[in-house]
């Protein structure tokens, strides 16, 4: 039945349409053991769908054509038993959100034997040995990692190599990784990335990697395939596709990933007194108390962290996660108050005054979030969303003018009036982004604070919000906070920038020199742990 | 009393509800209807004594037999519907009443407004509720308010628990800091944001605490201390006919099968609704 030479995965002309709508256009790829493809494109361009397909799991009234081989053998016409069996014995899959892969209950040692017992492969002390065994082979050494421990007391990235040794556990051939690193801040990435390689090199597995990130699949792929709206528009090597891109949509990709600076080169002298400065913040969270009478523990998140944002001027703030810079924004926007040092805004006490005081000036500040989902009450409609924050001004508008108001910020975002009256699940990533810009620009703010806002959004879509922000800031003489583990966008988007590491700002100065040169060893760290494309393909 | 908490619904039970849903509904509204009906109409006088017809067996004059005293049980069951409702319905409003705004504060400060809240809802949990009861009826004498209160001060904390778990759920969203930011007060956003967030489960919490309080009632009126004779109540005419059940077994099974079916109803009720009032997150 098996040809000798048949390759591991080989997809020829699978197409995928469901209710009428053509979702993949006979696309074609083949892994080889031992070799990394990665699928790359933007959100709806099929990437996650070609994948699901390899493992049977399409929506339901999909009708598919065309051929799908696993070492020869046809998958599309195996039934689901069959397939069950092909899913986790020979095909691995390890998603992007480990957190909400993994059952918050097990233990991670049971979660992995789990997976080898639900195929029979073991019995109970064979599967605790085998998934031991993969635990450390992932980086995860008993020692330092009892196999009691459960998901919570891990860090993001060591969770996410708990999901990828359930993904091993029943030795697959081909491993598919659906983002596997993009709710990871850099130093992460580059250490799961690492391990993913080290895995395909030595253990001959196939791994099918899927990432918007064409910075990424540079760094590791052997072989990139670009899909756009579900068809394969480029495929090759990743130095000769994106050092010559053929098809406009690479180059389109290629362009945004590494957005153009967005800042003037040389930015206006600050004006005192600042807008926002910060002055020795400290910023602790208790801990879980200990007993009944103990004292809680306290970790401190923020240290002695000091920052000026002048009008105008654009800030960064960079930092791994738990690097405290979210911490710190909370604490800038007297969302928290800090135990040590005091903000002042405009000159005026802000941390250190009551919220009565704090109202006349909040209509100063603004934000921007970073999950485009749960920064809007589902049950709200946009036009009430957006208006929100019109409660700041000394005269809010009636509903007539109101209504006017809203209109108008949803188009300077470059949103329909009409989408006033939707709901913010009616909306993509990118929209609900708009919506966020158009509800800080409510009030007419001086600063708006960016959290993340474009960590949730593929490449091309951060490159559009990225192009309203500098057409807002150019033309509104915004000032903004820009706290981000991008590095991509710090650069686009700021004129100075923070480094913070445990708490403590490590490195500061304007963007390029900091970013070019830097000074701090971690700073230095963080910039070798982000792929770059000029790095890969010169 | 059960607490129970379940901010969402299984992924795969969304097939099975629409069949829990239409059966809650109807047993829901059986109940209900007997219960209005019997406001305006039941074939014999429920209180109205006929010694000679004693402990007659189910007949098309007597649907479900005659007690011991040959009061129709048909008609006692249709009016202690109404009796079970008003009680359980009156109990729930103590609880909403009080054990929202309780659970609502709690969550939006934090601090010892929440340690006083949960810790106070620890202590009414921890005391013995037939107790409470006791102690009540003494205070104010036995009957339905004695009943109501009882049933209403056990769930005060059930709401300020289930209210409080979903309102800390729904502050750790952004657009309540969103909200925040736009200078509103905490109370504020509890009513415009928390408040519609986590209606839908409040709405399910207070249909599976109906069906408590109709079966803490028939208990309460079982032992004596809940509606008194000659109002009819299911938990009486139990009690009333425990030492004939073998003799007349009509008289514990058409009140059994009323207290199954409100109760049963109810459940399936709350569970069918907690599917559909799932609040759409995602597209």
């Amino acid at each position: 039945m098996t040809p000798p030479n048949a390759p591991l995965l080989d997809i020829r002309d699978f197409s995928l349409s469901v209710d009428g709508r053509v979702l993949l256009k006979s696309l074609s790829l083949t892994v080889e053991p031992g070799r990394i493809v990665a699928l790359a494109g933007a959100s709806g361009s099929g990437k996650s769908l070609t994948a699901l397909s390899v493992l049977g799991l399409t929506p339901a009234g999909a009708r598919a054509q065309g051929s799908i081989r696993l070492e020869g053998r046809e998958l599309t016409d195996l039934s689901d038993r069959q397939m069950d069996a092909v899913r986790g014995r020979d095909v691995g899959l390890v998603f992007q959100e480990p957190m909400t892969a993994l059952n918050p209950v097990l233990s991670i040692g049971t979660q992995v034997a789990e997976t080898v017992r639900a195929h029979r492969m073991a019995g109970r002390d064979d599967a605790a040995r085998i998934a031991d065994a993969i635990l450390t082979r992932v980086g995860l050494p008993a020692d330092r990692f009892p196999r009691s421990r459960r998901p919570h007391e891990l860090s993001g990235g060591q969770r996410q190599r708990v999901a990828i040794a359930a993904a091993l556990a029943l030795k697959p051939k081909l491993l598919i990784a659906d983002e596997p690193t993009t709710a990871l801040d850099v130093t992460t990435q580059a250490r799961i990335l690492e391990l993913l390689v080290d895995l395909v090199r030595r253990e001959g597995l196939g791994l099918l990697l899927i990432s918007h990130d064409l910075a990424l699949v540079a760094r590791v792929a052997d072989q990139v395939v670009v899909l756009h709206e579900g068809a394969v528009v480029e495929a090759g090597p990743p130095p000769a596709v994106f050092a010559a891109p053929r098809h406009p949509y690479t180059r389109r990709l290629l362009a945004a990933t590494e957005p153009a600076r967005r800042r003037p080169d040389a930015p206006p002298p600050p004006v005192l007194p600042p807008l926002l400065a910060a002055n020795g913040i400290v910023r602790d969270y208790p801990l879980a108390r200990a007993g009944w009478w103990g004292k809680p523990a306290a970790v401190r998140a923020v240290d002695q962290a000091s920052l000026a944002v002048h009008r105008g001027e654009s800030v960064g703030i960079v930092g791994e996660s738990g690097s405290g810079k979210s911490t710190l924004l909370r604490t800038l926007l007297a969302a928290d108050a800090p135990q040590a040092g005091e903000v002042r805004l405009l000159g005026q006490p802000w941390s250190a005054t009551t919220e009565a005081a704090r109202r006349p000036l909040r209509r100063h500040v603004q934000m921007v979030f970073q999950d485009p989902v749960g920064s809007f009450d589902p049950r709200w409609r946009v036009e009430r969303l957006v208006a929100e924050p019109l409660v700041l001004l000394d005269s809010p508008p009636g509903p007539a003018d109101r209504r006017r108001r809203v209109e108008e910020l949803l188009e300077q975002v470059g949103l329909a009036p009409a989408d006033a009256d939707r709901y913010p699940h009616e909306f993509s990533g990118g929209q609900r982004q708009r919506i966020a810009i158009a509800r800080a620009l409510a009030v007419a703010p001086d600063l708006i604070a960016l959290d993340e806002a474009t960590s949730a959004l593929d490449v091309l879509t951060r490159a559009q919000i990225l192009d309203v922000l500098a057409d807002l800031s150019q033309r509104l003489g915004l000032a903004y906070l820009v706290v981000s583990h991008d590095l991509a966008v710090v650069r686009a988007l700021t004129d100075r920038v923070l480094v913070m590491q445990g708490g403590r700002v490590v490195e500061q100065g304007p963007t390029l020199e900091v970013l070019d040169r830097p000074r701090h060893p971690y700073t230095a760290s963080l910039l070798a742990a982000t792929p770059t494309l000029a790095a890969q393909v010169a | 009393m059960t607490v129970m908490i379940t901010l969402e619904a299984p992924p795969e039970g969304g097939r099975r509800h629409p069949l829990a849903l239409a059966t809650g509904l109807v047993l829901t509204a059986l109940v209900a209807g007997a219960a209005l009906l019997s406001l305006v109409w039941t074939p014999h006088d429920p209180t109205a004594i006929d010694i000679a017809g004693r402990l007659a067996a189910p007949s098309a004059a007597h649907w479900f037999g005659t007690d011991a005293y040959g009061r129709d049980v048909f008609s006692h069951v249709l009016a202690g519907a109404q009796s079970a409702l008003a009680v359980a319905l009156a109990a729930v409003g103590v609880g909403l009443g009080a054990g929202v705004p309780l659970g609502l504060a709690a969550a939006a400060r934090r601090g010892w407004v929440e340690e006083v809240a949960m810790r106070g809802s620890d202590i009414v949990f921890a005391f013995p509720a037939l107790v409470t009861a006791v102690l009540i009826a003494a205070i104010c004498g036995p009957g339905a308010v004695d009943a109501i209160a009882a049933i209403g001060l056990f769930n005060i904390p059930v709401f300020a628990k289930v209210t409080r778990g979903a309102a800390l759920g729904a502050w750790a969203r952004d657009y309540t800091l969103a909200a925040r930011l736009a200078g509103k007060s905490a109370g504020r956003i509890s009513v415009e944001h928390v408040l519609p967030n986590i209606a839908g489960l409040l709405l399910v919490q207070a249909t599976i605490q109906l069906s408590l309080g109709i079966i803490a009632d028939a208990g309460l009126s079982f032992v004596g201390l809940g509606t008194q004779a000659p109002r009819p109540s299911w938990g009486r005419l139990l009690a009333d006919s425990q030492t004939l059940a073998g003799q007349a077994p009509w008289l514990v099974i058409f009140p059994g099968l009323a207290v199954v079916a409100a109760v049963l109803g109810l459940n399936l009720l709350g569970e069918g609704l907690r599917a559909r009032l799932n609040p759409r997150r995602e597209a």
